[in-house]
C-alpha cells in the first residue's frame, strides 16, 4: 500500500520499497524542497521542522526522524508552503524579517514552520513552543519579538489543511478501506483534538485474533518488510507472527537506529495510527493511558491532576518530540533515562502489556530487570500503563544540563504521603541512577513511619548509596548523581514546608 | 542615505520563504558522487593494516581512496602543512580521517565507510594539560612571554597577595549547517569549488595545492554560510580538498557534507585553557603586579593555535592597567581534535583569566567588584579626540615573499622588525601598544545608573538573605577587544564593481557573509557612495575569480576591511562619473554630488540612469576594483612589543543570575548591555551581533561542556549530549544599548567592528554565578567554566567549606 499524503496542498503518493526512507531525505533529494534543512539528523536542532495535520490537529514535527510511512493520510507543509499560493508571506515569515530574527538563515526554516504551526493554533507560550529549534547566531530573543507580533495576525487560509484529500486522492481500494476504519477528519483551528476523553470501554476485551480485519495480512503481501495495523487486534496478530519485528510508534528513538546507527531494522510495524491504543482516560479509580498517546496527548490530561508530571513532560521533550513520541515507546524502549518512568513509578503505575490474546499486568518498575532488558516476552507489547487515582504529593526533578529538551543526568521522582507528621507511605524513584529506572527502596524504608522532619530527611539521605552505585559519564559523575539523589530528597521536605526551591520559577 | 539604518538582513526574504540557497543546496549533475570520510577509532597509534575491500564492494560504492592513493599528498592544515587529508601512517586522534569513500550517495557512502576493517597498533595518547605537559608536547619550542615592568619584584612588594587556577572548557561551534562542499570539474583540469568557507582564498589554494594547480586553475565561491562563528576558517579546508581529489579521480562531481555526529567529533573546536595567576594588589584592590601561565590544549595539529595562544595573551589585561606583569603562553599538543579558531580567538580565555582575579581580589578585600574593576581600569581618552584620517594609501602590498606558504592563513607566522615604541607618557598594555580610545569609564558609569547595579545589588544581598536554597548573583565586567589580525598582512581587502548601462550596480568584495550581516552593511555603504537606493545594489558571492588573496572573513574585521574596499571601488566610479559630468558643466568634479538617485552638479541634476549611461556612451569605464589596508599597525609577535590593534573595541554588562544551591541548577535572569559598536553601519545588525553573541558566550560558559573519555573519544558529539542555549535560557531580561560613540580612528563611517566582542560580555554571567556561590558561605568559590550544576555544586561546597 502506497504511502498518500498533502504536500504543501497537493496529494502526492510514494511507494513502500523504503519504509526507513525519512521525510527530510525525500523531501530534498526526491522533490527538490531544500528549504527544509539537515542540522543534526537526529531530531535535536528542529532545523528540519514541518508542519504536520492529522485528525487530531496540526503540529510541528522533525523531518529527519520520520519515516515515510508515518505519513499516510496525513497533511505535510513545508517552509516551500508557509507562503500563499501567489507568494504572500506568512505573518510569522512578515514579522520575522522585520524583527531581525534570521541572521545565517539556516535554523530560520525550522523556525518559520515551527512558529506556524504554533501560530495556527493559537500559543503563545514561545519559549515551549520554540524549544525544540536551536539557533546558533540571534540568541532567540528577535525570534520572539517577531512570534508576539505575529501572534494576533489571522491564520492564512491556506495553512488550513484537510487531510481528508489525502484519502481521497489514494487509490480506490484502501480509499475505501480508509473511510472504513472512521477516516480522519479537518481538524479544529485552535487546539489540537485532544485524544478520546475515555478509553475504549472494551481496549482490553477485545475479540480473538481470528477476527482481526483482513487489512494487515494485505499489507505484509505488499510489503513483506512492513505493515500498519490499525487495531491493537491487528498488531497482536502480526508481533505473535513476527516476534522479531521492531515497533516504530513516534520514531523519536527508532528514528536514530536509522539515522546515526545506519540499521536497516526489519520486518517493522508502524503503529501510531492505532486509534484504539491512542487514549487517555481519566476514570474515577485510576488514569490510563494507552500505549501510542503521544506525550502531547498525555501533558494536557495530566495537567490538572500530576502538574509536576506534566512540566516534566515539558522539558523532556520539545513541541516535534512531544507531538510525536508515545507513552508507550518511552516505558517500552527500556531506557534508564527515559523521564516518564521514575514519574510513573512513583505515582504506583501498573504496566499492560499484551502477547497474542494474552495479557497480563505488572508494577511498572518490575517491567525493568536489567539494563537493556526488561520482562517482555517475543511478541508481547505494551498496551498501557495505569496509575491510581490519588491526592497529588508527586515531585519530579529532572537535573540535566540545559532545562529544555535534554538528557537527564538524573530524574528524581517522589510521592510521599505524611500524616499527623509522620511518613505513612514513600514510593520514590530515579532515573539515571542505575541501569534502569529503580525505585530507592532503602531511602523509603528509611523515611517510612518516621516523622517527616529534617533529621529523619538527612537519616534518609545516607541510605541513598544503598540504593545506588551511579556511573559517571558525560552528562554527570558519580559523586555529582548521589550527592544531588540525596539532595533532591532535601529539596522535596523544603518544599513540603513551603520554602521557595523553584528555579524557574524565580523572577528577575 | 542607507549608512547608519536598521535595515534588515540582505537575504532574510529568501531565510524565512526556505530559498536561500547553500552548499547542499546548489543543484549538482545527475551524476554527481557524494564522499564521507572513515574515521580512527584510536586517539593514537600506528596503522598496522588497513582492509577497504569491504568498502569497495559496498553498495553504491565508486572508489574508495586512502593516502596512498591521492595524487598528490594533499594537505589541509592552514599553517605548519601538519594535516594530512587522510592519514598516513599514524593516527593523532579519535576521529582523524582514515580513509574516503566516494558513492552514489551520501547515506550510501556514510553505510559504507563502517565496513572497514582497520587494525590500529594503539599507543598511549596525550590527552589533558597535564598530560602534554609531563611529555613535554608543543607547539613552538617552549613557552612565549610578553613582559612589561617587573611583575616578580611587584607581587613581593605589593600589601596583599593571590594565587590560584582556572580551568576554562573548550567550545563546539555548532553552526546550524555542517561543513560542505561540492567540486565541480572543468576542462583542461581547472576546478570550481562551492564551500561553506569563510576563507575561500585558503580553499583555493589548498585545493590547488592537492591538485597540482596553479591557483589560477582554481576558482572558489562562496554565497553563505549557515553559520560560521570560526569554525569554517580552517576547518572546511578538508572537505573541499576531498571534493577537488575525487572529482579529479572520477572525472564526475563530488560533494561532501559531515553528518552532524562526524563534524563534531572531527573538527577543531574552542581552545580549553587553564591559566594560572598570581597577584599582588593593594587594599584598594590595585593590583600592583600580576603573573599569568596560559595553557592551552590545541590538539594534535598546529592550525591556528599559535595566533589563538597569541590573542590570549593580548587578552590578559581585558580592561585594566598593568603595570608589572608577565604572561606565559604553553601551547600544547595533544591527541585530540585539533582547536581552532571561535570567536575571539583565544581574547575570550585570556580575558576570563583577569576577570577571575578582579572577582577574587574583591572577595578578598570584601568590596564590591565593580570598584576593584574600576580601580584598575585604563584611563579614559579625552572626549572628542578623533584620530585624524591617514594619508592616501599607496598602491603596494607589502607581504612576504615565500609563495609557499600560507600567505593569506592567519596560521602564517611572521615576524616584522621594531615597531616604533609607544609614546612616552602614554598608558600601555602588557605588549607596549599605548590605549588611546578607551571609554569604558564613561560606560560603566553609564550602566551601573541604568542597571540600578547599586540598588540590585542590595536587593540580591537581601534575598540572600531571606533564602536558604535559592542564591542570587550579581556581576558586571568589561570588555575591550582588540581590532585587527595580529598577523599585519592579512588587514588588506579587496572590492570589485560594476556599475551596467541600466544603472545596477553588481557588488562583490572578499568577505564572506555568514549571517553576521557583512553584506548588507557593505551594500549600505555602496548604495550611501553612489547616493542610490539599496534596490539597485545587487550583492553576489564571494568568489575568488573576481577578488583575489581575501583574507578569511574574521577577526571581526569584515566590515572594516571590505567596507573600506568597496568604498574605494566606488568612489573611483564615483569620480569618474563626477569628472564627466562637471566637464559637461564646468564645474569641479569636487562640487558634483551623489544623492536621492540624481547626480547633482550646480542647479541642475541627472537621474542615477541617465548619468550611467551618459558615463557609457562617453566611454568611460564602469567598473573598478578598490583596496584598502589598515593603517598604523606595527607588530613582533616574538617580542610581544607593538601595535597589533587598530582600535578597541569595548562594551560592558551586568547580569543577574540565581542558582539552587542543592542541585547547581542556575539560570540567567537578566542582563543590561552597553556596547560601543562606534558610528553603526546598521544598528539593527549590530544588535542582533550584541543580543546573539552574548548567548553563544553564556552558552560557553554555562551548559556547553564537552567531554572526552579516558580513550580521547569525544563523548559529547551530537546535540543530545552537547548543549548549547535553547530559546528558554537567554535572560529573562535583556536591555541592550548602544554606546552613542564615534570610532576615533578612521574606519568605514567611524564605525567599530562587532563580530566577537559581544561574547565575552558573557562572562558577567560567570562572574555572576560566582558571586552566588560566595553567597553559600566565607571562603573563595573558584568557579571553573564552564559552570554545569555540578561546577556550581562544587562550588557552594568551596564557599561553605573551603579548597580541600
Amino acid at each position: 500500500m502506497p504511502t498518500t499524503f498533502l504536500l504543501n496542498g497537493a496529494p502526492v503518493s510514494v511507494g513502500g520499497d523504503d519504509p526507513t526512507r525519512t521525510l527530510l531525505d525525500w523531501l530534498r533529494l526526491d522533490r527538490g524542497l531544500t528549504g527544509t534543512k539537515e542540522g543534526c539528523n537526529e531530531g535535536d536542532c528542529g532545523a528540519c521542522s514541518v508542519v504536520v495535520t492529522d485528525g487530531r490537529g496540526t503540529r510541528a514535527l522533525n523531518a529527519c526522524i520520520l519515516f515515510l510511512p508515518q505519513l499516510d493520510g496525513k497533511a505535510v507543509r513545508t517552509v516551500e508552503g508557509v507562503a500563499g499560493p501567489e507568494g504572500e508571506l506568512h505573518p510569522v515569515q512578515r514579522a520575522m524579517i522585520e524583527h531581525h530574527g534570521s541572521q545565517c538563515g539556516f535554523c530560520t526554516p525550522g523556525f518559520i514552520t515551527t512558529m506556524a504551526a504554533a501560530h495556527l493554533r493559537g500559543r503563545t507560550d514561545h519559549d515551549d513552543q520554540l524549544a525544540g529549534n536551536l539557533c546558533r547566531c540571534t540568541g532567540y530573543a528577535p525570534i520572539v519579538r517577531a512570534a508576539e507580533a505575529a501572534a494576533a495576525e489571522p491564520v492564512p487560509d491556506w495553512m488550513r489543511d484537510d487531510p481528508a484529500r489525502a484519502l481521497s486522492a489514494r487509490p480506490a481500494a484502501t480509499a475505501a478501506a480508509a473511510e472504513e476504519a472512521g477516516g480522519p477528519t479537518a481538524p479544529s483551528s485552535d487546539e489540537a483534538a485532544p485524544p478520546h476523553a475515555t478509553a475504549p470501554a472494551d481496549w482490553g476485551r477485545r475479540a480473538p485474533l481470528a477476527e482481526t480485519s483482513a487489512a494487515c495480512g494485505a499489507d505484509m503481501a505488499a510489503h513483506p518488510t512492513w505493515v500498519r495495523p490499525r487495531t491493537a487486534d491487528e498488531l497482536a496478530a502480526w508481533y505473535l507472527a513476527h516476534p522479531d519485528g521492531v515497533l516504530v510508534a513516534g520514531a523519536t528513538d527508532v528514528g536514530l537506529w536509522v539515522t546515526k546507527g545506519l540499521r536497516e531494522p526489519s520486518p517493522l510495524a508502524f503503529i501510531a495510527g492505532i486509534e484504539d491504543l491512542r487514549f487517555v482516560e481519566v476514570g474515577e479509580d485510576e488514569v490510563c493511558i494507552g500505549a501510542t498517546a503521544t506525550l502531547e496527548d498525555l501533558r494536557p490530561a495530566i495537567a490538572p491532576l500530576h502538574p509536576d508530571l506534566a512540566e516534566l513532560i515539558r522539558r523532556f521533550g520539545a513541541a516535534q518530540v512531544r507531538g510525536a513520541a508515545t507513552v508507550g515507546g518511552n516505558i517500552a524502549n527500556g531506557s534508564p533515562i527515559g523521564d516518564l518512568p521514575p514519574a510513573l513509578i512513583a505515582l504506583g503505575a501498573t504496566l499492560h502489556l499484551r502477547q497474542g490474546d494474552t495479557r497480563r499486568s505488572i508494577p511498572l518498575e518490575d517491567f525493568f530487570i536489567d539494563y537493556g532488558k526488561q520482562d517482555r516476552r517475543p511478541g508481547e507489547f505494551v498496551e498501557a500503563v495505569s496509575v491510581p487515582r490519588q491526592t497529588d504529593r508527586l515531585r519530579c526533578y529532572k537535573i540535566s544540563k540545559r532545562f529544555d529538551q535534554d538528557i537527564s543526568a538524573l530524574c528524581g521522582c517522589f510521592r510521599i504521603t505524611v500524616e499527623d507528621g509522620g511518613v505513612t507511605d514513600a514510593r520514590i524513584a530515579f532515573g539515571g541512577m542505575a541501569g534502569t529506572p529503580k525505585r530507592a527502596r532503602a531511602v523509603e524504608a528509611a523515611l517510612t513511619g518516621r516523622n517527616w522532619s529534617q533529621a529523619a530527611v538527612d537519616r534518609a539521605c545516607s541510605a541513598m548509596a544503598e540504593d545506588f552505585q551511579p556511573l559517571s559519564d558525560m552528562r554527570a559523575s558519580a559523586g555529582y548523581r548521589l550527592e544531588t539523589a540525596a539532595n533532591l530528597l532535601v529539596r522535596y521536605f523544603h518544599e513540603s514546608a513551603g520554602t521557595a526551591a523553584r528555579l524557574l520559577e524565580v523572577q528577575p | 542615505m542607507s549608512v547608519g539604518r536598521p535595515i534588515p538582513h540582505d537575504a532574510a526574504v529568501l531565510h524565512v520563504t526556505g530559498t536561500a540557497r547553500y552548499v547542499d543546496d546548489i543543484p549538482a549533475p545527475h551524476d554527481t558522487l557524494h564522499l564521507c570520510f572513515g574515521l580512527s577509532d584510536t586517539a593514537c597509534g600506528e596503522i598496522v593494516a588497513m582492509d577497504l575491500a569491504a568498502v569497495r564492494s559496498a553498495p553504491g560504492v565508486v572508489a574508495v581512496l586512502a593516502a596512498e592513493d591521492l595524487p598528490n599528498s594533499a594537505d589541509t592544515s592552514p599553517s605548519a602543512h601538519d594535516e594530512p587529508l587522510l592519514a598516513t601512517g599514524r593516527v593523532h586522534h579519535m576521529g582523524q580521517p582514515l580513509f574516503l569513500a566516494i558513492a552514489n550517495s551520501h547515506l550510501a557512502a556514510r553505510k559504507a565507510v563502517r565496513r572497514a576493517s582497520v587494525e590500529i597498533r594503539e599507543e598511549p595518547a596525550i590527552l589533558s594539560i597535564d598530560d602534554a605537559l609531563a611529555a613535554d608536547s608543543r607547539f613552538e619550542e617552549g613557552p612565549r612571554f610578553y613582559r612589561k615592568g617587573d611583575a616578580n619584584r611587584a607581587i613581593a612588594a605589593a600589601p596583599h597577595r593571590l594565587e590560584g587556577r582556572i580551568e576554562i572548557g573548550g567550545q563546539e561551534h555548532f553552526y546550524l549547517e555542517g561543513q560542505a562542499a561540492l567540486a565541480l570539474p572543468q576542462e583542461g583540469g581547472d576546478m570550481v569549488v562551492h564551500t561553506s568557507s569563510q576563507h575561500p582564498t585558503e580553499i583555493q589554494h589548498k585545493v590547488a595545492d592537492a591538485l597540482g594547480l596553479p591557483m589560477a586553475a582554481v576558482r572558489v565561491e562562496v554565497r553563505r554560510m549557515g553559520g560560521g562563528f570560526g569554525g569554517k576558517e580552517s576547518q572546511a579546508n578538508a572537505l573541499a580538498v576531498a571534493c577537488a581529489v575525487a572529482a579529479r579521480v572520477t572525472g564526475r562531481p563530488c560533494r561532501m557534507r559531515y553528518d552532524r555526529d562526524d563534524d563534531m567529533v572531527i573538527t577543531g573546536k574552542r581552545h580549553d585553557f587553564r591559566i594560572d595567576y598570581r597577584a599582588g594588589y593593594d587594599d584598594d584592590g590595585r593590583i600592583r603586579g600580576i603573573e599569568f601561565r596560559q595553557f592551552a590544549r590545541c590538539g594534535w595539529s598546529q592550525d591556528l593555535s599559535l595566533p589563538v595562544a597569541d590573542r590570549a595573551m593580548l587578552h590578559a589585561d581585558n580592561a585594566y592597567l598593568l603595570d608589572d606583569v608577565t604572561i606565559e603562553s604553553h601551547r600544547l599538543k595533544t591527541n585530540t581534535q585539533s582547536a581552532t579558531a571561535f570567536r575571539g580567538f583565544g581574547g575570550p580565555q585570556g580575558m576570563v583569566g583577569i576577570e577571575r582575579v578582579m572577582d577574587e581580589i574583591a572577595h578578598a578585600l570584601g568590596c564590591d567588584p565593580v570598584k576593584v574593576r574600576r580601580a584598575n581600569y585604563y584611563a579614559d581618552a579625552a572626549p572628542g579626540d578623533a584620530a585624524p584620517a591617514p594619508a592616501p594609501l599607496d598602491d603596494g602590498r607589502d607581504a612576504p615573499a615565500d609563495t609557499h606558504a600560507d600567505l593569506t592563513s592567519r596560521g602564517t607566522t611572521e615576524t616584522r622588525g621594531q615597531p616604533a615604541p609607544p609614546p612616552s607618557g602614554a598608558q600601555t598594555t602588557p605588549y607596549h601598544m599605548a590605549v588611546e580610545d578607551f571609554v569604558l569609564g564613561e560606560m560603566t558609569e553609564r550602566l551601573v545608573e541604568s542597571a540600578d547595579y547599586r540598588g540590585r545589588r542590595e536587593q540580591v544581598r537581601a534575598w540572600n538573605a531571606g533564602n536558604e536554597i535559592l542564591k542570587r548573583g550579581l556581576a558586571l565586567t568589561p570588555v575591550k577587544f582588540g581590532i585587527s589580525f595580529t598577523l599585519t598582512h592579512l588587514n588588506q581587502a579587496g572590492a570589485l564593481v560594476h556599475v551596467y548601462q541600466d544603472g545596477s550596480v553588481h557588488l562583490n568584495h572578499g568577505g564572506t557573509e555568514m549571517g553576521q550581516g557583512l553584506f548588507r552593511k557593505v551594500s549600505q555603504v555602496a548604495a550611501h557612495r553612489f547616493g542610490v537606493p539599496l534596490e539597485r545594489i545587487r550583492i553576489t558571492a564571494t568568489d575568488t575569480g573576481k577578488v583575489p588573496n581575501t583574507s578569511a572573513t574574521a577577526a571581526s574585521s569584515g566590515s572594516d576591511l571590505n567596507g573600506m574596499a568597496v568604498k574605494a571601488a566606488c568612489d573611483t566610479i564615483r569620480d569618474r562619473i563626477a569628472r564627466l559630468i562637471a566637464e559637461r558643466h564646468q564645474a569641479r568634479a569636487a562640487d558634483v554630488r551623489f544623492g536621492g538617485d540624481r547626480v547633482h552638479v550646480g542647479g541642475e541634476s541627472y537621474g542615477w540612469e541617465e548619468a550611467v549611461r551618459l558615463a557609457y556612451e562617453n566611454r568611460v569605464s564602469l567598473s573598478a576594483t578598490g583596496f584598502y589596508k589598515t593603517p598604523k599597525l606595527e607588530w613582533d609577535r616574538i617580542a610581544g612589543r607593538g601595535r597589533p590593534f587598530f582600535y578597541f573595541a569595548q562594551g560592558v554588562a551586568a547580569t543577574e543570575v540565581v542558582i539552587d544551591t542543592l542541585t547547581g541548577e542556575n539560570r540567567i535572569l537578566r542582563t543590561d548591555i552597553l556596547h560601543d559598536c562606534g558610528a553603526s553601519l546598521n544598528p539593527a545588525v549590530d544588535m542582533g551581533q550584541i543580543e546573539g553573541g552574548f548567548v553563544q558566550g553564556a552558552g560557553w560558559l554555562t551548559t556547553e561542556e564537552l567531554v572526552w573519555t579516558d580513550k580521547g573519544r569525544l563523548a559529547t558529539h551530537a546535540p543530545s549530549t552537547y548543549k548549547i542555549p535553547a530559546c528558554s535560557d537567554r535572560p529573562r531580561v535583556s536591555n541592550v544599548s548602544l554606546w552613542d560613540g564615534r570610532n576615533r580612528e578612521d574606519t568605514i563611517y567611524r564605525s567599530k567592528a562587532v563580530g566577537e566582542p559581544p561574547l565575552m560580555l558573557a562572562i558577567s554571567v560567570l562572574m555572576a554565578l560566582s558571586d552566588a556561590c560566595a553567597a553559600c558561605g566565607p571562603h573563595y568559590p573558584a568557579l571553573d567554566a564552564p559552570a554545569t550544576p555540578e561546577r556550581v555544586l562544587a562550588a557552594v561546597r568551596r564557599a561553605r567549606e573551603g579548597a580541600r
